[in-house]
């Protein structure tokens, strides 16, 4: 955490050094949630913030832009990462998936149902990060025990639930996927 | 009419947002984006005690693209959430009592920009000392030590002294007398969404405010006295909010300022907080030193309890009157005493406001009665549980102080609670380093008075039918993520007998939805609940009018069941509802009809016992199991497992939910949550990754179990759920501690270093401030006014 602290600082000066050469505006292509968008942005924003303001996708949300609460996760090429923590011109290459895009032709995700289902949100502002978090899982190892979620979890802070609920809701949809 | 059980309550169903959650279409505050907005940042005073002698506005007005900056001199009214103590400024006019106390706000055409700006803001500070403790705010007498001038002495905001009962018989006639002090350290709620509010004062004249805030009537009338604006032209709409706990009641700084400079600019302007700020705007639980007497007859009946509270409340009043009372009023709830008293002050400090966090101003001081209890059931060689089932307090009693309890299920919340974690098994029985702990607890399910003085609903509920058969509830309430959206459409779903999923909730907009007070003191389901219910009563009469004239049946035969009106003798005899609403329509006109509730009065009639009361207590109790490591000090939860008499459970999932909410929140106070400052007053630690909160892997298992009393003065029975299971949690840590390695701590957050100390013997007791409190209001039992009892 402490060096991710470290490298957000370093590109926060990157960033500045960006802004103030007028480094202005750059057209960004990214693949996100399967489509291909181009937003003219500036260099220097991070990919949570070219998500929410260029692109519109409102459901990645934010809890301190620093890489220290797990809210602001989005799936890159399968792995969940801190969208706050890189910058968007960094993803250019990668798909990109955010919670907007776990439907699929229209039906929700087993995660969104299950979490749905048990009641795993409350305020429901740290779930997409948890969402995706447990889908970069999930995909990985089908077959998860309690304990390999709850480390796979480990990085996403929720203020409401006390996580057993967001626990059972992913336990359920591992269950599910083994059903015939 | 209602035979059968019930359709909807009690079911483990949905929340009615819950897919919108997890789809991430919920709009957030931050989330909304209106055209041609503009963004607002505050500039914050880096001083914890300052004189503001001058802000020049000047340089920043130059820079393009800067629109606006304003001052204290610009929002000079002052304005705090209890009218007795209205003690804040949006800007600081002359004064500044913490480090991020707000000085200026800039309105610019991009965050980067407003942001920017705020170093061109000119501020000249006269820097004073800054008073951080308790001790040094009861004894700062000099005029440049005070931190605010409105009130009598020194930096005391409220000191108060109750006496209920005999106080000095009660002691003469016990056996045992236990003394002891306490220290419950600050924390904050930490809601993962941080604050935001965009405001726009539109072309006609009127104000919209959209804030992720959990009291919109409260910041409704707050915007109107500080802005000076009729409250008719405001309207305030509460945004989904991601998380709150208490620390989103107060009406805000940021909220005032975007509402003022959008009246400035006639644009819409956003402010949404950095993380950092959200600590220090706080308004979180207060640390608070305290000293217990309490008498004992031998065999463990209570004779009389004394006890006294010092509250740390930071730099300003925020909810702090309710909150030294709360830390007084509900000892007497749980188990009966026949006297008590209560003395209790709150200080000024330099440091960032507190206010009401989950359980407001009750973990504390049951923090220290419940260890209390333990050692005295230890000294007397008792079983806890056993100390406690002799003198549990029973339904349909008056406490000495006054409080009218209706139903209590503690009973069989200790009995199971014990039956599920063995605890016979293992109370002091298991080896060195593995311990187990108890603790029990009361809370309210609502406040029983407003927060301002007024005779009307607390809540109000308008219900819409139309010939579509659609369904539309208007509320007040604010869904946090408790779950009062699903509460309003569970509750009608269920008095109409359709699915809570075609019913539509308009909740938390002032100018579309009736007055419910909002998300706080856990009164929500029980308050929304039964007005909800009101309104649907009268649009059944009307209703059941028109289907026993179709169906020529009785109307008290007719039932609301399966989206159908029909005859409960032969349920083949009915018409579907959405005729029925077109019948009614036709037979009425316009179908609507609202609802409303404000809770019974309380005995109590003394000055202060507006703090206590409430429709119905809930009960909780909470066994720990965890292990303590002798040599490291590490404390690793095994288990807990927590009852909780929540009335009716309205849906289980909820009522869990919120339970183990609580559980969690109440874990990370007990064992490292602390909101601590330096000697300048600077906050040491304000961000996620120094601020330690509990991740999923310093979460354990929590197994919850409801326990069902159905209280006459709630809906369907239920009472709250909320806040009351974080009570006993956090002093079962500290019990079970003591039964892992025989260290007392009575301290809180329970950490490694502590241990250790104690284990050395060199924990030192918590020292209580020498502090002459006021000659006590004495009452007795049975002074109060007469209240009839439901049934
Ligand atoms: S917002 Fe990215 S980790 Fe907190
Ligand atoms: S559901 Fe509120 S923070 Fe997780």
């Amino acid at each position: 955490m402490a060096v991710s602290e470290r490298s957000q600082k370093r590109k926060k000066r990157r960033n500045s050094v960006l802004f103030e050469q007028g480094a202005g505006k750059i057209l960004l292509r990214l693949k996100v949630n399967g489509e291909t968008r181009e937003v003219a942005t500036e260099g220097s924003k991070t990919l949570l913030e070219v998500l929410r303001e260029d692109m519109g996708l409102t459901g990645t949300k934010h809890g301190c832009e620093l890489g220290e609460c797990g809210t602001c996760a989005v799936l890159l090429d399968g792995e969940s990462v801190l969208s706050c923590l890189m910058l968007g011109v960094e993803a250019g290459d990668g798909e990109i998936v955010t919670v907007e895009g776990m439907m699929q032709d229209g039906k929700p995700h087993p995660l969104q149902k299950t979490f749905a289902a048990l009641g795993a949100t409350q305020c429901g502002y740290c779930i997409p990060g948890v969402l995706l978090t447990a889908k970069a899982l999930l995909d990985k190892n089908p077959h998860p025990s309690r304990d390999e979620i709850r480390q796979a979890l480990s990085g996403n802070l929720c203020r409401c639930t006390g996580y057993t609920k967001i626990l059972d809701a992913v336990e359920l949809a591992v269950k599910g996927a083994e059903a015939p | 009419m209602r035979k059968k059980g019930f359709s909807v309550i009690g079911k483990p169903l949905p929340k009615v947002d819950a897919m919108a959650k997890c789809a991430g279409e919920t709009v957030y505050a931050d989330d909304l984006n209106l055209p041609r907005t503009i963004y607002a940042k505050l500039l914050r005073s880096p001083h914890a005690h300052a004189r503001v002698l001058r802000v020049n506005p000047e340089r920043a007005l130059r820079l393009e693209g800067v629109y606006a900056v304003i001052t204290g001199k610009d929002l000079p009214e002052k304005f705090g959430i209890m009218p007795a103590t209205q003690d804040e400024e949006a800007l600081a006019v002359d004064k500044v009592r913490y480090v991020g106390d707000p000085v200026a706000a800039v309105a610019a055409v991009s965050e980067t920009l407003a942001e920017k700006a705020l170093g061109y803001i000119d501020v000249e500070y006269e820097i004073l000392k800054p008073v951080l403790t308790i001790e040094d705010a009861l004894a700062s007498t000099e005029e440049s030590q005070r931190i605010h001038t409105w009130n009598r002495r020194a930096n005391i905001q409220k000191a108060v002294s109750l006496e209920f009962g005999d106080m000095d018989g009660g002691f003469a006639q016990s056996d045992h007398i236990f003394e002891g002090t306490f220290f419950y350290q600050g924390n904050t709620h930490l809601p993962m969404e941080q604050y935001c509010a965009i405001g726009f004062y539109g072309p006609d004249n009127k104000l919209t405010l959209w804030s992720s805030t959990q009291t919109p009537h409260y910041l409704h009338r707050a915007l109107a006295k500080v802005l000076g604006l009729p409250a008719s032209r405001i309207r305030v709409i509460a945004t989904p909010v991601g998380g709150g706990f208490g620390g989103k009641s107060d009406p805000f700084s940021h909220e005032i300022s975007v509402a003022k400079l959008s009246m400035i600019t006639r644009r819409p302007v956003k402010i949404t907080l950095t993380r950092e700020e959200t600590f220090y705007v706080h308004r979180g639980r207060h640390p608070v030193k305290m000293w217990m007497k309490t008498g004992v007859k031998k065999d463990g009946t209570l004779q009389t309890m004394h006890f006294r509270s010092f509250l740390d409340g930071g730099g300003y009043s925020s909810y702090g009157l309710a909150s030294v009372y709360y830390t007084g009023a509900l000892q007497t709830v749980a188990y009966k005493l026949p006297s008590y008293k209560f003395e209790g002050v709150r200080v000024f400090t330099n440091k960032p406001a507190c206010g009401p966090k989950r359980g407001h101003g009750t973990p504390q001081p049951r923090f220290a009665v419940e260890i209390q209890l333990d050692e005295i059931a230890e000294k007397l060689g008792m079983d806890p549980l056993e100390l406690r089932l002799k003198q549990l307090t029973e339904a349909n009693s008056i406490t000495v102080n006054g409080l009218r309890i209706s139903t209590t299920g503690l009973r069989e919340c200790i009995e199971k609670v014990a039956e599920r974690a063995e605890w016979k098994k293992k109370f002091r029985k298991l080896p060195f380093g593995h311990g187990i702990g108890f603790a029990a607890s009361a809370y309210i399910s609502g406040a029983g008075l407003p927060i301002y003085w007024n005779e009307m609903p607390h809540s109000g509920v308008q219900i819409k039918l139309d010939r579509s058969g659609g369904i539309t509830v208007f509320c007040g309430s604010t869904d946090i993520g408790q779950g009062s959206d699903s509460i309003l459409a569970y509750a009608v779903a269920e008095e109409f007998g359709v699915d809570p999923a075609d019913i539509r909730v308009v909740t938390a907009d002032t100018d579309l939805t009736p007055v419910d007070l909002g998300s706080y003191s856990s009164r929500v389901t029980v308050m929304t609940g039964n007005a909800a219910i009101e309104a649907c009563g009268k649009l059944k009469k009307m209703l059941l009018e028109v289907a026993g004239e179709v169906l020529e049946v009785p109307a008290d035969d007719l039932e609301f069941a399966d989206g159908r009106v029909q005859s409960q003798s032969l349920p083949e005899r009915g018409i579907s509802f959405v005729e029925c609403v077109q019948k009614a329509e036709a037979k009425f006109g316009t179908l609507g009809a609202t609802g409303s509730y404000k809770p019974p009065k309380h005995p109590a009639n003394y000055k202060g016992s507006g703090v206590g009361p409430t429709p119905a207590y809930t009960f909780t109790t909470a066994i720990v199991e965890l292990h303590c490591d002798g040599e490291t000090g590490e404390i690793k939860v095994d288990k807990i497992w927590i009852a909780h008499d929540c009335g009716r459970a309205f849906n289980p999932l909820l009522v869990e939910g919120q339970t183990e909410g609580s559980v969690y929140m109440a874990l990370g106070e007990a064992l490292m949550e602390e909101q601590i400052f330096r000697k300048s007053g600077l906050h040491k630690i304000p961000s996620i990754l120094e601020y330690k909160s509990p991740t999923t892997l310093e979460t354990p298992e929590i197994e919850t179990i409801l326990v069902e009393t159905n209280d006459p003065e709630g809906p369907f029975g239920a009472k709250e759920a909320g806040q009351g299971p974080l009570l006993p949690v956090v002093p079962a840590v500290s019990n079970a501690v003591y039964d892992a390695v025989g260290v007392r701590i009575h301290e809180i957050p329970i950490t490694p270093d502590k241990i250790l100390r104690a284990l050395d013997g060199r924990l030192k007791p918590v020292s209580v401030p020498d502090f002459q409190f006021p000659p006590p209001i004495k009452w007795q039992p049975g002074e109060g006014v007469q209240v009839p009892q439901k049934n």
